[in-house]
């Protein structure tokens, strides 16, 4: 029986340090997985060094943290490049990780032409979810295309972009959204990558067809499959009629997944399996529509790290799919099935909507920068909030059927999650150090300055950042000098346009009324910092509560994601808030709180209550109330009624007001 | 007021005075509460610092504008400019509150990132409150906190035609900031709906064309001379992406300022926002009847300017001479 060959299977993966990552990734590939996909820590991602400030509890804790050659060696020892094919999930600076990669690859001896592989390289979207951006969107477009450029024609087969509609769905977005916003992202890359004028005319049929995607599936797997359907066909379109593509196979559209990490509940997280499941359906049911490329998440996502066993799960749930159902042996099955097509056709057709109007407003960066963008995803996530609060979308375990057993799942010592081993980040900064000491100052310095000129004659950034590679140059420096000619950014927030919730729901009527009589007691409005502090991109949350507390008739103070410590001690001070509210989603929330509360001690206000919200472990919470945190709210607190209503208790209790019936 | 609590408000005084972070935050809260206690030692502080404000040698500037022009990121190239210059900046940012839960979401300081190291610079975000024609009726008697601390202290609002209560009658030198390709700011200008500004400035010069064109309709539009006579207002572009025209914009600032302390106009201005926050209090609380029973807004206005009193107690002497005549009292629950 003739059978599909399966699609690369991979987890998302990476922690602690070099050495323990590349211990992890031969485990995985020994266990049947066929491709690796690298997770880096968040200074990796965000240009800083291991022992810079901002690194600080962030070092080896959602990836791996890679300095240098040296690391990134570690990584993939006993490793082949040559057979290889990795996946690197790298924006802000991905040209350079990619330049560690071939650095490594000569050592290795391979031929870097042979090196296959996926750079996410996908920095717009980064501004708009997730976070990791670090220069304004001209420049970031700017390296993006530099990079596609170099691999077209120096490493052919690599993905250098891998075009994300996965975070939007993250950050809120509707299927017709997550499809007109990568589409238009899709066409803004390939657009300055024909006006940089690095590619000969003839030639840029090929760099349509390394573009490839990455993408989301959620939990309404019919409407999801249909969405990849359109996908396809919208992409085929763009590719012959916008760039004049013959070739149909340049003209596929070649995806990754990742499937939903959003509706993956903390309550009752076994039932996340069947989750993950339905939404793989989504993404292979579909033949001529199917992922290339599948990572799933591990079930207990939302409680904290994943441990080896949790990946291990969901790497078999792939193959039971792929290997024991017969879903491989048969053609398309949804052809000609006239629900499917009518439902592709209307979300073509909102899409198409969406990129028409994007494109009227002067394209998806002018689009990004004034904010319109983030406010669209914004509005949408906040109707999902507004939905499951309402009961309107339900959540099994969460809004309905809450009651459960106990779960043998969760027990036990590790409580059901993975412990980063605490030396890692003090053993990552002492390796650092030794490295610098031992480098030819000379060779860093030269590579610096050919890179300086680089970047600011307007040449291609790769080859001399692979020479900064080489020479031993650090994440942090190479950044660093483009830092100082770039300049950083920050992007809008995207919550204040947001309309106000005017439902007349009783629950919020009634916080409302609780701020109002706290706000007259204490003689003015009430008033939140919500802050996230450290390099944690993921400002959902954040947004959410933002746009919750003004609906409930708090002043809310946000000033988007990546502040220090200090920066919020001073805002909460200047701005007279009565409470701060912070949010962490990277698993660095003890060391951020310990910096925070002495940060605030040393400029007199360590009165002003704190509270919490992120994946916060149950130890770690336990710790947090210990040290003065007056709440701790995680994923399973999903009222924010509730949380409002406990914030004005809190901020009541603080300032020595009776409790309200 | 009890001895103590009156020694406590001298002290904090003189702490604002030498630019103590935390005694100034302090101050802004007790302006902010309305309880009665607290509303006499704002009095009292208010008191103490009236002095200050009469200190012309600190200039009090608004920048308003239509939303999305790029106000707080010119503001935060300014700040930048004002440092380098060894000025202290204080900053008072005006956003707008919902009109259904009257909270409100302040996100300006995002596009003010500032050294957070730096002293010499102190945000304070503020909610419109649904109050005082779009500015924060806190704003009067913060701005005099703030210049007892601060060189410059800058109120950035949103201003986008009549309906909004102009920055203008209550700062030193009004920048109004104009968005490059929209005609509405020409449109304000001619048909009047918009004061004349000290300065005009189009944002976003990095649009090229667009911006070029805008620079040219809002010159042509403006009869140069400001009504205030003897100043001719300049329009400038500027881009707070790239930086440029930024230097040039605290310049014409500076000028500005200066051409008003050598006219010797500045004291009297100065007397002048404190009238008309005062006649606005109480127009918001009474209307134009009330006002009417005070003898009408130009006397009003006339009475105010002439005396040297506190803020809090011209206005709750006005406000008892309200209620004591026969004038229906509404929306006094404001206070």
């Amino acid at each position: 029986m003739q059978r599909d060959r399966p699609w690369l299977m991979r987890t998302y993966s990476g922690h602690s340090s070099a050495k323990a990552s590349n211990e992890l990734y031969r485990t995985n590939l020994s266990r049947g997985q066929t491709g690796l996909s690298v997770a880096f820590d968040l200074p990796t991602q965000t240009g800083y060094d291991s022992d810079h400030p901002l690194a600080r509890g962030e070092v080896g804790k959602v990836g791996v943290p890679v300095n240098h050659i040296g690391d990134m060696e570690a990584l993939f020892d006993q490793i082949p490049l040559g057979e290889m094919n990795t996946s690197m999930t790298i924006n802000a600076t991905a040209p350079w990780l990619l330049a560690l990669y071939v650095a490594v690859a000569e050592r290795q001896g391979v031929d870097p032409g042979q090196l296959q592989g996926t750079t996410q390289n996908d920095v717009l979207k980064e501004y708009l979810s997730r976070g990791t951006y670090i220069f304004p969107p001209e420049p970031s477009v700017r390296l993006t295309t530099d990079l596609i450029a170099y691999t077209v024609k120096n490493i052919p087969k690599w993905n250098p972009t891998n075009i994300c509609s996965y975070h939007l769905q993250e950050a809120g977005a509707t299927p017709t959204q997550e499809l007109a916003y990568a589409l238009s992202t899709a066409t803004a890359i390939l657009d300055a990558v024909q006006a940089s004028g690095q590619i000969p005319a003839d030639r840029f049929q090929q760099v349509v067809g390394r573009i490839s995607f990455f993408v989301n599936a959620g939990i309404r797997f019919v409407e999801e499959t249909c969405k990849l359907r359109a996908f396809s066909r919208m992409w085929d379109e763009v590719a012959r009629n916008r760039y004049g593509v013959e070739d149909p196979k340049q003209r596929r559209f070649r995806y990754g997944v990742q499937v939903n990490s959003l509706g993956l509940t903390e309550s009752q997280p076994e039932n996340n399996v069947q989750r993950i499941v339905l939404e793989m359906l989504a993404v292979t049911l579909s033949k001529n529509a199917r992922a290339r490329a599948i990572q799933l998440p591990a079930w207990n996502e939302a409680l904290g790290l994943p441990r080896p066993w949790d990946q291990q799960w969901a790497l078999r749930m792939q193959q039971v799919l792929a290997l024991e159902t017969d879903l491989l042996e048969y053609g398309d099955l949804l052809d000609g099935s006239p629900v499917v097509e009518a439902k592709v056709l209307e979300l073509i057709a909102g899409a198409q909507q969406e990129m028409d109007n994007v494109a009227a407003h002067g394209g998806m960066v002018t689009c990004i920068d004034n904010g319109y963008v983030k406010r669209e995803l914004v509005q949408s996530h906040t109707r999902r909030m507004r939905n499951i609060e309402s009961g309107d979308l339900k959540i099994v375990g969460v809004n309905c059927y809450q009651e459960t057993a106990a779960s043998p799942l969760t027990g036990g010592e590790e409580s059901g999650i993975m412990k980063v081993d605490e030396l890692a980040e003090r053993e990552q900064i002492a390796a650092l150090q030794a490295f610098r000491a031992t480098r030819q100052q000379g060779a860093v310095d030269g590579a610096l300055a050919l890179l300086r000129a680089a970047a600011n004659d307007g040449s291609n950034i790769m080859p001399s950042s692979i020479q900064c590679a080489r020479a031993g140059v650090t994440t942090g420096e190479w950044s660093e000098v483009l830092r100082a000619v770039f300049g950083e950014y920050r992007a809008p927030t995207g919550i204040d346009f947001v309309a106000s919730d005017r439902s007349e729901s009783k629950a919020l009527e009634q916080v409302r009324e609780r701020v109002r009589a706290t706000s007259n007691e204490l003689g003015r409005p009430l008033r939140l910092l919500i802050g996230k502090p450290g390099l944690d991109g993921h400002s959902n949350g954040a947004e959410q509560i933002a746009v919750k507390g003004r609906d409930s008739g708090f002043e809310i103070v946000y000033e988007g994601i990546r502040l220090t410590a200090s920066q919020i001690a001073r805002a909460a001070q200047e701005e007279g808030v009565h409470l701060i509210g912070l949010s962490v989603l990277s698993g660095s929330h003890l060391e951020l709180v310990e910096d925070i509360h002495n940060e605030l001690e040393a400029i007199g206000c360590k009165d002003i209550p704190l509270v919490i919200g992120g994946i916060i472990p149950q130890d770690d919470a336990r710790q947090l109330l210990d040290r003065g945190l007056k709440a701790v709210f995680t994923p399973k607190d999903v009222d924010m009624n509730i949380i409002m209503s406990t914030m004005v208790t809190i901020i009541r209790q603080v300032n020595g007001l009776e409790p309200l019936a | 007021m009890s001895t103590s609590a009156a020694t406590q408000v001298s002290d904090l005084a003189a702490a604002i005075a030498k630019g103590k972070r935390a005694a100034l935050a302090e101050a802004l809260n007790l302006l902010d509460d309305r309880r009665p206690a607290a509303r006499q030692q704002s009095a009292a502080l208010l008191a103490h610092l009236q002095s200050e404000y009469s200190n012309t040698c600190s200039h009090l500037i608004g920048i308003t504008g239509p939303p999305g022009v790029g106000k707080s990121s010119l503001s935060a190239a300014l700040i930048a400019v004002w440092r380098q210059r060894g000025l202290r900046v204080g900053i008072l940012a005006v956003d707008p509150s919902s009109p259904f839960s009257g909270g409100a979401l302040l996100g300006d300081r995002v596009r003010m990132q500032t050294n957070s190291e730096d002293d010499g610079v102190f945000v304070r975000s503020l909610s419109s409150r649904g109050q005082f024609g779009g500015l924060s009726a806190e704003v009067w008697p913060m701005c005099i906190v703030m210049l007892a601390g601060f060189d410059i202290v800058l109120i950035e609002t949103v201003g986008v035609g009549q309906r909004e209560v102009d920055v203008s009658r209550l700062c030193d030198t009004t920048c109004y900031v104009a968005q490059p390709g929209s005609g509405d700011s020409v449109q304000f200008l001619k048909a009047g709906i918009l004061e004349v500004p000290h300065i005009l400035v189009v944002n976003k010069k990095d649009m090229g064309a667009v911006a070029q064109r805008t620079l040219s309709e809002l010159g042509n539009a403006l009869n140069a001379e400001h009504p205030d006579g003897q100043w001719q207002v300049p329009v400038l572009a500027t881009s707070a992406m790239n930086g440029s025209g930024i230097e040039a914009l605290a310049d014409v600032m500076a000028h500005h300022h200066q051409s008003l302390q050598e006219r010797k106009r500045l004291a009297r201005r100065r007397r002048s926002y404190q009238a008309y926050w005062i006649h606005k209090r109480l127009e918001e609380e009474f209307g134009s009847f009330g006002i009417d029973k005070l003898g009408g807004e130009k006397a009003l206005l006339e009475q105010l300017q002439s005396q040297d009193m506190d803020l809090f107690k011209q206005y709750d002497s006005l406000r008892q001479q309200c209620c004591n005549g026969e004038v229906d009292k509404h929306e006094s629950d404001n206070d």
